[in-house]
């Protein structure tokens, strides 16, 4: 007898083949899971990549420079001689915020004014319409954003007013090196010659001037190596060194957080298709007992009927990964659309080599590891089953079994930690996802558990069977629940979310709440502005005093000390920034009191007692009794910590670190802020214009115009995370697609068997469709209550408000899903009637 | 004691199964011998213990009682993957349901038992096999393409793929009419004489039982008449 030899790897690629060629309407809905969770990975990782990379590589375009010099206040000498030493600034820059009035049109906007001198950009381009605009601002002529040219519908050749001068507008602005466009969005820049900065007359105490001086760096200059150098020194002179790299670094480190978000969803989507493979492929599994018991009982060992299966998992993942990449490549063509004018750079989309190693990679991991469980089922699989019905060994090896849950787990945390960099939040989001999935999988077991303990026996025929439905064996209870829920829970929650954070940001709705800041008023204004404020008809509501001041000394530590001292954990922003502090008997709304006692009135102590915000007290690291001394234009005044605030910061209305008790500052120079209530967007208008015709140097800040605003770039974000939950939705549905598929020919024999027994084919499509509403409705219900409970939790734990949840989710979400559910479910299961039963039984029975 | 003409030897064998709480006595003390190229047919009411008894020898199952030498081999000591080895280089099997891989074609379920010990021209004989039992232009077709006494043709094919030492045959003609039944039968015995293959046959039919040269009847796990 030819023994041979023993079938190697090409029989059982070969047998894979030949079986899931035979298989691949059902193989291709799992395949589909894979394809949307790759995709969605695979587009948001690679774009975040992009877009780092693209903000990197226009770096300089971005500065306008190679490097920048900038202070909050004219330069010193010693500055002035480290920029001579440089060689000379290439182009200066001296710019601010303030009210412009467009002559004729009869509007006003708050705007960010841009004097500038020398070749600036160096790098990039100042884009404007007419392109010879660009040139031509520096005769005394200004370029206005374009987007405010639209609004108010400017023409070159109209006038903007800049507190007392007029300019010509040269042309309209598209984009500008420094500006940013969210910034840009509440103070749209206007560019003028630094040579006309004086005549505008805005340069006053209070306003909030920067000073920049750019340079082009030198052939080879090592820009990390001046700035080490420099750093100290310009700290002590409160200027500052930024070269475009950093600059880089910092933008890119902003969107990276975003992107990280983003990337998780995309992971969860993949995580639930995965769910989909594991039960798709339990089901799978099942149908092909007899075949692989025919294979054992033709002399194929455990290890190749395994083996068969496996490879053919190891194939879908590769090709789910394959089409997920082109999927996920087409996909982050969508980003810059959704994100539009959100994004600092125009991406251009590739496909990196990373991206493609990234997506094989998942899709095969993940689908491996999720079919390994199911698979193990065709070890124990009995080659007597040819011969008769075998009671099936369900029972699997418990070693294997925790080998495969600990790999799964394992794999989704290493996934997690690279993506995200910390330990402890990939921690808490392998936590945050086991917790989930665990209630989804407790509620849906208990569901079953309930249905069946106390099952309607008296409910009508239709109803019982399709309840049934729901616990029978290779039921979809479970997987739909978790895949529907999950998909609802991220959507829903991000819709608390937003909500909430523009909740915090929108003003309540009182007569007395102020939706109107005028800042940089003079102390000879204050009177003049209060009263064309109440003959117009609006309040004062608020009336605050502001006085600079920087800090001098922290707990006797002379802040040139600290500098010095390189182990000091004192952040820089303390001992740098001038700060805006005011003083008054009371607190306000946005603030209580987390340590020491407030103080209304200073008595003559040594050490004036003051309040500080907590931030402050953190990054100070002072707390109640610690000395601080600050410099009072000049005055040294010695002060000490008697409480510290709590500041809510995203209320819109002006917050402080520091409070001096009233007593004190009432002598020092100083400006004011002062606040009020319009009703209308005409009564607001007539205001401001009324306001900077008599006040030029007066900045307006119309909290109303800057809620819209917060609300469109909430909502713009928000698109894209929706979409990226959305996700999370189709691939539930192909999961739901695929479980319906796997598991059709045990129903078309069910629906078959039922209508020979008479029942009608209306009858059958009603049980469909109840089980489907259900099993819809569990899991978007389950979905939007644990969104509820996520969303409470954040607003404990992160945003410190009460959270009081809006109906949107229950009233739109909810049925949303529901019905989908129910289309797709009844939809896909049609083929159940359309057979006779006839042909259905002879076709199971062959 | 080492058995060395006879390809089956059964000897004192029993098989309980677990049913609730009670333990069914499916065979009890069946002894038999089967000797190469001798035709065996096992008889029997439904329920006496004929599909076990033959899924014991085939190696499918384990022995609880007794001994089963299988071409020299001794089932008790092989272990799943031990059996499934012998199966494949010395045991044919032919079932009342065909059993057809229904993901492959003819061709291809005729050729596994080959592919499966590394023949490498597989097809090739595969063809002639599918040729001798009359389905040469149905290579390429599924089981559900095929009729009930087609897909039954190509299980034989299949069967005697890898020249085996013996055939077990589980109610061959049992799902076929009278007419289809009759030609598998002489396919059997033809192919049978023709290889010198053992033949093992679990039947009603007791005309098929009586071309047999031995025949056990069993009744209630036990042998309860021996011919031949």
């Amino acid at each position: 007898m030819d023994k041979g030899k023993k079938a190697g790897f090409s029989w059982l690629a070969k047998m894979a083949w030949r079986d899931g060629r035979a298989s691949y309407g059902k193989l291709t809905l799992f395949v589909l899971s894979i394809i949307l969770g790759v995709a969605a990975v695979v587009s948001v990782h690679s774009f975040s990549g992009l877009l780092k990379e693209n903000i990197a590589q226009r770096s300089k375009a971005l500065l306008g420079a190679d490097f920048v010099i900038e202070s909050d206040q004219p330069i010193t000498q010693k500055v002035e001689a480290i920029i001579d030493s440089l060689g000379g600034a290439d182009a200066r820059e001296i710019n601010f915020p303030s009210m412009a009035s467009f002559p004729g049109k009869g509007a006003t906007k708050f705007v960010e004014v841009r004097g500038i001198d020398g070749g600036f950009p160096f790098y990039g381009e100042l884009e404007t319409v007419p392109q010879q605009a660009a040139g031509r601002y520096k005769e005394g002529k200004a370029l206005v954003d374009a987007t405010t040219m639209i609004q108010f519908n400017l023409k070159v050749g109209d006038s903007i007013k800049l507190g007392a001068k007029s300019f010509a507008i040269a042309g309209s602005l598209e984009t500008v090196p420094g500006s940013t466009s969210v910034f840009g969005a509440i103070a749209p820049p206007v560019l003028i010659p630094l040579a006309n900065i004086d005549d505008t007359g805005l340069v006053q105490t209070g306003s909030r001037i920067d000073y920049k001086y750019y340079f082009k760096a030198k052939e080879n200059q090592d820009l990390e190596d001046l700035n080490k150098k420099l750093e100290s020194i310009l700290d002590e002179e409160h200027a500052d060194l930024d070269t475009h790299l950093s600059e880089a670094s910092r933008l890119g480190r902003r969107y990276d957080n975003f992107g990280k978000f983003l990337n998780l969803v995309g992971f969860i989507s993949l995580l639930l298709g995965c769910v989909g493979i594991a039960s798709g492929m339990g089901i799978y599994v099942q149908m092909k007992l007899r075949s692989i018991a025919v294979l054992k009982c033709l002399g194929a060992s455990k290890k190749q009927s395994y083996l068969i299966f496996f490879i053919q998992i190891v194939c879908m993942g590769l090709i789910g990964g394959l089409f997920g990449i082109m999927f996920g490549y087409v996909l982050q063509q969508l980003f810059p659309i959704l994100l539009g004018d959100l994004l600092p750079v125009d991406v251009n989309i590739t496909l990196s080599f990373q991206s493609v190693l990234l997506g094989l990679s998942l899709g095969t991991a993940m689908s491996v590891l999720f079919a390994l469980y199911p698979l193990m089922k065709t070890l124990y699989v009995s080659p007597l089953q040819t011969l008769r019905v075998v009671q099936e060994n369900t029972s699997r090896s418990i070693r294997a079994t925790f080998a495969v849950g600990l790999g799964i787990i394992g794999f989704v945390f290493c996934f997690a930690y690279w993506l995200l960099g910390d330990l402890a939040r990939s921690i808490y989001f392998v936590m945050g996802l086991f917790v989930v999935f665990l209630v989804l999988t407790s509620v849906a077991q208990f569901f079953m558990a309930m249905l069946k303990k106390f099952f309607p026996h008296s409910w009508g025929f239709i109803a019982r069977q399709s309840l049934k439905n729901l616990f029978r064996p290779q039921n979809q209870t479970l997987v739909l629940v978790l895949s529907i829920g999950i998909g609802t829970f991220l959507i829903s929650t991000l819709y608390f979310t937003k909500d909430m954070l523009l909740e915090k940001a929108a003003m309540e709705d009182r007569a007395n709440t102020a939706n109107m800041i005028l800042m940089d008023i003079q102390t000879t204004q204050v009177s003049a502005v209060a009263k064309t404020l109440q003959s117009s008809g609006f309040p004062v509501i608020d009336k605050i005093p502001i006085v600079t001041m920087r800090v001098e000394a922290l707990k006797d530590k002379q802040v040139s000390e600290i500098r010095k001292d390189s182990t000091s954990q004192i952040g820089r922003w303390i001992l740098n920034h001038e700060f805006r502090v005011t003083y008054r008997d009371s607190l306000v709304s946005s603030e209580k009191i987390v340590a020491g006692n407030w103080i209304s009135r200073a008595q003559n102590e040594k050490s004036i007692p003051i309040s500080v915000s907590s931030d402050f007290a953190t990054m100070a690291q002072v707390d109640v009794g610690d000395e601080v001394t600050f410099n009072v234009q000049g005055k040294i005044m010695k002060t000490v910590v008697r409480s510290i605030r709590e500041v809510d910061w995203t209320r819109l209305q002006p917050n402080f670190s520091i409070v001096f008790p009233i007593g004190v500052l009432e002598n020092a120079p100083q400006f004011g802020v002062m606040t009020t209530r319009t009703s209308t967007d005409v009564g607001s208008a007539k205001l401001q214009q009324r306001l900077v015709s008599e006040f030029p140097n007066v900045s307006i800040l119309d909290l109303k115009r800057i809620l819209g605003l917060l609300e469109d770039i909430l909502g713009k974000i928000g698109w894209v995370i929706n979409f990226m939950a959305f996700f999370s939705i189709f691939v539930g549905i192909a999961v739901l697609m695929g479980a319906i598929y796997s598991s059709k020919h045990q129903r078309m024999r069910q629906g078959a068997l039922l209508r020979t027994l008479g029942a009608k084919s209306s009858q059958i499509l009603k049980m469909i469709a109840l089980e489907y509403a259900v099993l819809g409705f569990l899991g978007a219900f389950m979905g939007v209550v644990l969104a509820v409970l996520g969303s409470s939790l954040l607003a404990y734990i992160l945003f410190d408000t009460a959270f009081v949840p809006s109906s949107i989710p229950f009233m739109v979400i909810l049925p949303s899903i529901t019905i989908l559910v129910f289309a797709i479910g009844v939809g896909t299961s049609i083929e159940i009637i359309r057979n006779s039963p006839i042909s259905v039984l002879q076709k199971e029975n062959e | 004691m080492r058995v060395m003409s006879k390809i089956l030897k059964v000897q004192n064998l029993s098989k309980t199964y677990r049913s609730g709480d009670q333990d069914l006595h499916v065979l009890n003390n069946v002894s038999f011998e089967v000797s190469n190229g001798e035709t065996f047919a096992i008889v029997g009411p439904s329920g006496s213990g004929k599909t076990t008894l033959l899924g014991l020898c085939a190696g499918l199952d384990k022995v609880d009682d007794g001994e089963i030498w299988l071409c020299d081999q001794n089932l008790i000591q092989l272990n799943e993957d031990g059996r499934a080895l012998l199966r494949n280089q010395n045991v044919g099997f032919v079932f009342q349901d065909f059993q057809l891989l229904p993901t492959l074609t003819a061709l291809e379920n005729v050729i596994v038992p080959l592919e499966l010990r590394g023949i490498k021209k597989a097809k090739e004989q595969g063809k002639e096999l599918l040729a001798k039992v009359g389905l040469e232009n149905r290579s390429g077709h599924y089981p559900s393409q095929l009729s009930g006494g087609e897909q039954q043709r190509v299980a034989l094919a299949r069967a005697f793929a890898n020249k085996p030492a013996i055939l077990f045959a589980d109610e061959p003609t049992g799902n076929l009419d009278d007419e289809t039944g009759a030609k598998i039968e002489k396919l059997l015995f033809e192919l049978n004489k023709e290889q010198g293959t053992a033949l093992v046959i679990v039947t009603h039919d007791l005309e098929l039982a009586q071309r047999a040269d031995k025949s056990i009847r069993l009744r209630s796990g036990k042998i309860e008449q021996t011919q031949g």
